[in-house]
């Protein structure tokens, strides 16, 4: 049977990949997609502490699930309003390249 | 068995983690990780957590990740050209993850309270989606109302930026 501690290195190891990717790749979007791994790697973690510390009663701490629902949630909107700000950007620079946004650079 | 399934789901979803990070291509990269999402919800299922798990499907694998492509669709991203690397950002960026995963295995494998297995639950049959409904709408009722308010907000956000010309 697998333990916390093998949901919560998998969520560390999906936390870095997404840190990863927002380190080193110099897309805006791939950025992007980091930025999500790492929201997923949180919720895991959630789930994992929901599922293995019990309620009195021997059911699942059903609040972890709520804040992992939020965090959809939230992050559904995020997404959509980083989208829209992408598509602006990219109408007036012509670019998905951070490296090639260096106006506000001194 | 359950061992088992564990690790097939968490590899398959680290494989394609790493595909979002290091494929050229935007549209491979969007493809991982719808994938990823979809094995991030089986790993949800082995933790008795079907709403979440079914949630993660549809919101996640469905709605962002057609948002995503649309997206990329939209604005016609080539594969990436090769551009010099710079050996201080890969450097950078391989000491902070590296040393997060070293901090984090290190607080895991010391704490002996994580290496305790799945405790049984009370009952086994009990309906997941009715305890997170009853937590959601008797505990959370007033968050839950906010995160409509939130979700109004991000909707006329995205329409007043997406306008052909921002005043």
């Amino acid at each position: 049977m697998p333990t916390l501690a093998h949901y919560l290195l998998v969520s560390g190891l999906l936390f870095s990949l997404g840190l990863a990717g927002v380190l080193l790749r110099r897309n805006i979007l791939i950025i992007f997609m980091g930025l999500e791994l790492m929201l997923n790697a949180a919720n895991l973690s959630l789930v994992a502490f929901s599922r293995f510390n019990l309620l009195p009663n021997g059911l699942p701490n059903y609040n972890a699930q709520v804040l992992v629902f939020f965090i959809i949630t939230v992050a559904a909107a995020e997404v959509a309003v980083g989208l829209a700000i992408i598509v602006a950007l990219f109408r007036a620079k012509q670019t998905t390249h951070v490296e090639d946004l260096n106006t506000l650079k001194f | 068995m359950q061992l088992a399934l564990f690790w097939i789901f968490s590899i398959l979803m680290l494989a394609f983690a790493l595909g979002v990070v290091f494929l050229r291509n935007p549209v491979s990269s969007a493809m991982s990780l719808v994938m990823t999402f979809v094995a991030l919800a089986a790993v949800f299922v082995t933790l008795d957590a079907f709403f979440i798990a079914v949630v993660q499907v549809l919101v996640y694998a469905g709605a962002v990740m057609v948002l995503f492509l649309f997206i990329i669709m939209l604005l016609d991203l080539r594969a990436e050209k090769h551009r010099k690397v710079r050996p201080s950002a890969w450097l950078g960026g391989g000491l902070v993850v590296g040393g997060f995963m070293a901090a984090i295995s290190q607080v895991i494998a010391g704490w002996s309270a994580l290496h305790h297995t799945k405790p049984e639950l009370s009952d086994p049959s009990f309906n997941d989606v009715a305890g997170v409904g009853f937590t959601l709408f008797r505990d959370f009722n007033l968050p839950f109302q906010i995160i409509g308010v939130l979700l109004l907000v991000a909707t006329v956000g995205v329409v007043l930026l997406s306008r052909k010309e921002l005043k």
